[in-house]
């Protein structure tokens, strides 16, 4: 589909969730009832002043936002082309951009009476920041995690038991996010009167996909603003790495009716994705129904699930929002693909030359947007989310450096 | 009128509940599904319902999920499922067979190509977990088009609203799910049950399913009060797996149940 200024990209999803043919609700019956009470609830309350207050002062004295849009001058030096500017998500409290949306939804939360809260996670980042905001409001926390992430991701296990959830090991299927997000939507349909259930990325049945962006779009307001201030003009491209495709859909949502800005969303290309061995749905994966909505997956040809794989367990994901898979079949967005190496490449590159390490997940948006700048003017600007920082991930590259921490 | 509603009608106007059992295709391996169907048929089954593997059973408990699992294990596919219904057919041209699992399968099988095969294979209805009649416009119409029914959950989160939405758009029977939570899970409150389907009732002239939560004779007798049919899966399922080194004594175990509870059953009309 050509892009074209007559059509207005902020208007999805329409009122059943559908983004295009993607999104939608699909659930067992016992959920719709509760998902359109969770719906009502977040429509109300987004209108509801002094709710959007207490948000902004979370998001401001409790978060640290805005975080800082830093111009990485040697970082673009290196590329030798475009200015790259990163959008230092990776200062937020607990350390990720997952924190603006469980603030949103566990205030939201305590508005619908809710006492217990559960969620998935993958690296961790998602299950920190709910044990964290359950812990500000005093809430009982559960955080479904797969053992295989239990296992590389210790110190987030760790961080989330300090902070007083309970983490609970799920050893069904491959045993990462996507079972994780399985055990969560048992537990959610068994408890559902007194449970909130906190998703952490922008899929799920509908209203997850339009309230986790909503709720991560500050990513994207802030960054605009800052961008015009400092440089007087729109950036040429966006970068974001996409898993589920939160801090993504966060950056991109208030561009995508300026045309001049292109949106890139990097998916994991694992060890190829050739190989086979990947986690990138949109790159190379086809449409189905997982978790609650249509979108592109990654599955065989009798539409079973696969396992994905990739160095950085937040991009572990089989599936991705369905406002992603509508904004590919649109044209408004571009969707590629790094691979493991080229993502630690980036790690190291971005530690060296700006003191600045980020998560492996943000590192492959960092090594996508290097590799954009080489091939542009260095009056071109590139506005890259560094989604997170890569604290979680020192065992894992020191791992590969042959050092045992 | 399909084989599902003149099958209902006839046993109603006998005075019995149908009983009917749910295994997982292709657990604990494929050559066992249609002698297993056979057996249970044999033990006073009166539909099957045959659930089709799925990756990621979402609304399963353990231990339909771990049925999933060693039906995959032996790539047991929906075009697998629907030849094993086929051979099934070549034996017994009467019990009604619904599949139950979840959309994907079907959705990269495509809609048009599944009614036609499941058609062609002898499959009577189709009940997908994740899918309700919001997001079903286009697999009904392929379903219609074959004479397959469509078969809908309702929760006991459904609202009457929903509920009337639900029978409108489905045939052959309606299942009522009958507690909020897994498969496998909790144990039944009977009242609300009952008092739950008596609502149903009066919003709709279709036979009502009751399942989730039926595992002895007792429960089966119970839920055999109120509902036109009691379905039963978990508590067969458990016993194909404390059988899987003994797998010649799975279909004389599991038929032991059902006769159990088709006896069970039977004694209160």
């Amino acid at each position: 589909m050509p892009v074209s200024s007559q059509t207005d990209y902020t208007q999805m999803p329409d009122d059943k969730g559908h983004f295009g043919r993607f999104g939608g609700m699909f659930v067992s019956e016992t959920l719709m009832e509760p998902l359109d009470e969770l719906r009502l609830a977040y429509e109300k309350y987004m209108r509801d002043e002094v709710f959007l207050a207490e948000l902004d002062r979370d998001l401001a004295d409790y978060v640290g936002r805005p975080s800082p849009l830093y111009h990485a001058q040697r970082l673009s030096q290196q590329a030798g082309g475009a200015q790259i500017f990163l959008k230092r998500e990776d200062l937020n409290h607990t350390g990720a951009h997952k924190v603006n949306n469980t603030i949103g939804q566990a205030l939201l939360a305590k508005r619908m009476g809710k006492t217990r809260i559960i969620a998935e996670t993958g690296a961790g980042q998602h299950g920190v920041a709910t044990a964290t905001v359950a812990a500000r409001l005093g809430l009982e926390c559960v955080v479904y995690m797969g053992e295989v992430d239990i296992a590389r991701q210790e110190a987030n296990v760790y961080r989330m038991r300090m902070l007083g959830a309970s983490v609970v090991a799920v050893k069904s299927g491959s045993r990462t996010l996507k079972d994780a997000l399985n055990e969560a939507m048992r537990d959610w349909v068994t408890n559902v009167d007194d449970t909130f259930y906190i998703i952490g990325t922008v899929a799920g049945p509908h209203p997850y996909p339009v309230m986790v962006r909503d709720f991560q779009t500050v990513i994207g307001r802030e960054s605009r603003e800052q961008i015009l201030r400092q440089a007087g003009r729109l950036p040429d491209a966006l970068v974001a790495c996409v898993g589920g495709g939160s801090n993504a859909i966060g950056l991109f949502y208030p561009f995508l009716n300026d045309l001049e800005t292109d949106i890139y969303g990097v998916e994991a290309a694992g060890e190829g994705l050739e190989s086979g061995h990947h986690a990138a749905p949109l790159c190379a994966g086809k449409s189905g129904v997982l978790h609650g909505n249509r979108t592109y997956l990654m599955q065989d040809e009798d539409g079973q699930i696969t396992e994905t794989h990739s160095i950085s367990a937040g991009l572990d994901y089989p599936g991705v929002g369905p406002e992603h898979a509508w904004l590919k079949e649109s044209g408004r967005a571009n969707y590629v693909a790094a691979t493991d190496k080229e993502a630690l490449a980036a790690f190291h590159t971005l530690t060296r030359c700006e003191g600045i390490i980020p998560a492996l997940e943000s590192s492959h948006a960092v090594s996508y947007a290097m590799k954009l700048a080489a091939g542009m003017d260095p009056k071109q600007i590139i506005l890259v989310n560094l989604s997170g920082r890569g604290d979680k991930d020192m065992h894992t590259v020191a791992a590969l450096d042959g050092t045992l921490l | 009128m399909s084989r599902i509603s003149g099958h209902l009608k006839d046993l109603a106007d006998r005075n019995r509940v149908a009983l009917v059992p749910f295994v997982t295709a292709g657990d604990p391996n494929p050559d066992m599904t249609v002698p297993l169907m056979h057996g249970m048929v044999d033990a006073g089954a009166d539909m099957i319902e045959l659930g089709v593997p799925f990756s990621d059973p979402m609304a399963d408990g353990p231990v339909i999920q771990r049925a999933s699992e060693r039906a995959l294990q032996h790539h047991t596919s929906l075009h697998k499922v629907l030849d094993m219904v086929g051979e099934f057919r070549e034996k017994d041209p009467v019990t009604p067979v619904i599949l139950m699992g979840y959309l994907n399968p079907v959705e990269a099988m495509g809609y048009e190509n599944f009614a036609r095969e499941a058609a062609a294979a002898g499959v009577d209805g189709l009940l997908t977990v994740d899918l309700p009649p919001e997001e079903a416009d286009d697999l009904l119409r392929a379903l219609k088009d074959k004479a397959l029914d469509p078969i809908f959950l309702i929760a006991p989160t459904s609202t009457d609203k929903r509920i009337e939405r639900i029978c409108e758009t489905a045939s052959g029977y309606v299942y009522y799910v009958s507690v909020k939570g897994i498969t496998g899970s909790a144990d039944l409150a009977i009242d609300e049950v009952t008092r739950r389907v008596e609502a149903i009732r009066k919003l709709t002239g279709l036979p009502v399913g009751v399942g989730f939560g039926i595992k002895d004779p007792q429960s089966a007798q119970a839920i055999g009060r109120i509902g036109d049919a009691v379905i039963v899966g978990s508590a067969l399922i458990r016993r194909i797996e404390e059988r899987l080194e003994t797998p010649e004594s799975i279909v004389p175990a599991v038929a032991e149940l059902l006769a159990g509870m088709r006896s069970a059953m039977d004694s209160i009309r």
